[in-house]
């Protein structure tokens, strides 16, 4: 059962320059329980999909210019603020990069647990507040019923996300999308943060996207992995394929230019040039100007996205003939 | 046997913290940000210095470049203690030692060309503007991959990988010996940090450098350490070879700093199959007695609660402070 199917997505932006689209034809879907990564780097469009599907960006300057994002049954887009707040919470919820710039300074954690509960259901102060000792005791805040009345400044960073975590979760929602959840922390918090929601995802069973710039969080979390570049999805499968099999060649430069942990390399192989900013994309394949597979038809056409193997698609022209031994 | 360039001897330094809060009230104290550091860096080599934020590593390599001064302990640069250098004294010494930076948009001032930028330190350090002084800039400028049309632009025209080159180009262009690479790639892209990196080996190579290369992505420093030193709430925990501490660490942080890295592939998942540290880092205002580590290890034992470990050499080259390996030895 589908929980999410996003179709064809263009998200465009006012600049100074005119519209330029943030992210183009974006499609994906994510079925209950399950964990899709997004993985790409700086304007890859990640995060403007995320928050196009929770509705939270500025109309204007942003325009859903074309798509759907289907969820239980209605498309999103179609719907009024007030009807996107009542899915926000019990539906779909969002963590953040930054748990200090996502929580309120001058408020108690309990307190801004207690409101996202509020907000969703009537129900009397003390039951509030038992929900949201449950989820702090949830989330591993230890000794929660103590710590419900500090203020964020009082905890560490992991603390603060495990806070975030816990009122995205307070309302039961069957779609959590964490963007870079774990990028502001260090490693030790990171693998107790990734560990806590797979935790989370088997006890409720929610589906989860986790968008992230980071290989080695998509290999530790998704089941499948959707691969972005400049504002489009080039390439999507199951995780095991994205790192056996890769088609792109731009997925398998991102792979190759991680070093590793164990063995020892006397050059790494870069990705030449540098990410295009939106404005100024090159026309054909985005990837072109860097790929060291490019032919002149790649600065043409922009290639679209296509199954190449059962659940594997990949936006490439030559991806079928690099694949071949 | 190799010679330091640079070694440390029981560098500390105390900051007072906390004395102007709010309204004057919040009591004054102090930060042991370094706490009694040794260790040394060999010329041409590159030391990696890891562990997690407030740990100290990026005031460990300010003070090695006297950027701040010590509270204790003292720094030799090339077999002369520079330590208690005037000022005049210091700034003949800073030619060969230099700082690149974070964040390329931070460390560039925004209405200097990048001309300007680089040629900077070599007016600092008494040349005169003009062709000399261009010459070298475009050389540099060269070496660090970018083109001479670069010279006349600003820093926003550029992007963060380009930045930077103009960062590691205006470090290099008085050709020091020693570079401090304060988390230097980590906020660069992942396709771009690997050219960043193959650039600061290739200048190693070319120009015979010494890094002390901070970072706290543990893989992007294996692959350009030679040595690694591994920090906890200020104090040096462990020093080896950078293959036996990736491949057999013995102080249990190290272990479990490694062990918190995502797996490389889907298959080595590490949920559940690999031994996490619980909590977090404590606040340097107010360190654990006894070992720093105690509160967060699955292996503390009594004596660790009571007395620090000090650094011993198990074996040669290979540094720790951990009272499982003082043990065996008493």
């Amino acid at each position: 059962m589908k929980l999410l199917e996003v179709r064809d997505l263009t998200t465009a932006f006012m600049t100074g320059r005119g519209e330029v689209n943030a992210i183009e034809e974006v499609s994906f879907s994510l079925e209950e329980g399950q964990i899709l990564g997004i993985v790409g780097e700086s304007g890859s469009g990640k995060s403007v999909t995320a928050l196009t599907v929770m509705g939270l960006l500025p109309r204007p300057p942003a325009r859903i210019a074309a798509g759907q994002v289907l969820f239980g049954g209605r498309d999103l887009t179609k719907l009024s603020e007030r009807e996107m707040q009542a899915v926000r919470g019990p539906g779909i919820s969002m963590i953040f990069q930054e748990p200090m710039t996502s929580l309120n300074p001058v408020f108690s954690i309990g307190d801004q647990i207690m409101e996202t509960i509020a907000a969703h259901e009537r129900l009397p102060q003390a039951e509030l507040r038992r929900r949201a000792i449950a989820m702090l005791d949830k989330v591993g805040i230890p000794s929660a019923a103590r710590r419900l009345d500090d203020y964020p400044h009082q905890m560490s960073g992991g603390q603060r996300q495990r806070v975030m975590i816990a009122m995205a979760l307070a309302c039961n929602p069957k779609l959590l999308i964490a963007d870079e959840p774990t990028t502001a922390l260090d490693v030790t918090i990171q693998a107790q943060i990734l560990d806590l929601l797979m935790d989370l995802r088997d006890e409720f069973g929610m589906g989860i996207v986790i968008i992230t710039h980071n290989m080695g969080v998509i290999a530790e979390t998704a089941d499948r992995v959707m691969v972005m570049y400049a504002g489009r999805v080039i390439e999507e499968a199951p995780v095991a394929t994205i790192f056996d099999r890769p088609l792109h060649p731009y997925t398998r430069g991102l792979l190759e230019c991680v070093p590793s942990l164990t063995e020892d390399r006397a050059r790494l192989v870069a990705i030449p040039g540098t990410l295009p900013e939106p404005a100024r994309r090159p026309p054909g394949c985005r990837f072109a100007p860097r790929c060291l597979h490019a032919e002149p038809a790649c600065g043409t056409a922009i290639p679209l996205l296509e199954t190449l193997e059962p659940a594997h698609s990949a936006a490439c022209f030559r991806a079928r003939e690099l694949a071949s031994p | 046997m190799t010679t330091p360039l640079v070694s440390a001897t029981g560098l500390t330094k105390v900051f007072e913290v906390g004395s102007s809060g709010l309204f004057g009230l919040r009591k004054p104290a102090s930060l042991r940000a370094v706490d009694e550091v040794s260790l040394t860096i060999n010329a041409g080599e590159t030391l990696g210095l890891v562990g997690e934020s407030g740990c100290g590593k990026s005031t460990l390599g300010r003070l090695l470049l006297r950027l701040i001064e010590p509270t204790a302990g003292r720094i030799a640069f090339d077999g002369s203690d520079i330590t208690g250098l005037g000022r005049s004294a210091m700034r003949a010494v800073r030619r060969s030692m230099q700082i690149v930076f974070q964040d390329p948009y931070g460390a560039l001032n925004p209405r200097m060309s990048v001309e300007d930028i680089i040629a900077e330190p070599l007016l600092i350090h008494g040349a005169k503007p003009g062709a000399e002084t261009r010459r070298k800039v475009t050389e540099m400028l060269g070496k660090v991959g970018l083109p001479a049309r670069a010279l006349d632009r600003f820093p926003h025209e550029f992007s963060g990988g380009q930045r930077q080159r103009i960062g590691i180009a205006r470090a290099l262009v008085l050709h020091p010996r020693l570079i401090v690479c304060d988390e230097a790639v980590s906020a660069l892209d992942v396709s771009v940090q690997a050219q960043i990196v193959n650039l600061l080996q290739d200048l190693q190579r070319e120009m015979g450098l010494t890094y002390l290369f901070i970072a706290h992505d543990l893989s992007v420093v294996r692959h350009i350490s030679d040595r690694v030193a591994v920090m906890y709430l200020g104090k040096v925990v462990e020093i080896a070879d950078k293959r036996t501490i990736y491949s057999a660490p013995l102080h249990p942080y190290t272990r479990a700093l490694i062990a918190a890295v995502p797996a490389q592939h889907p298959a080595q998942r590490s949920r559940g199959r690999r031994e996490r540290i619980a909590g977090d880092i404590p606040s340097a205002l107010n360190p654990p007695s006894g070992c720093r580590f105690h509160t967060r290890c699955p292996h503390v034992m009594a004596v660790c609660r009571e007395r620090a470990p000090v650094l011993t050499e198990p074996a040669p080259g290979h540094q720790v402070a951990c009272h499982l390996i003082e043990a065996p030895q008493a």
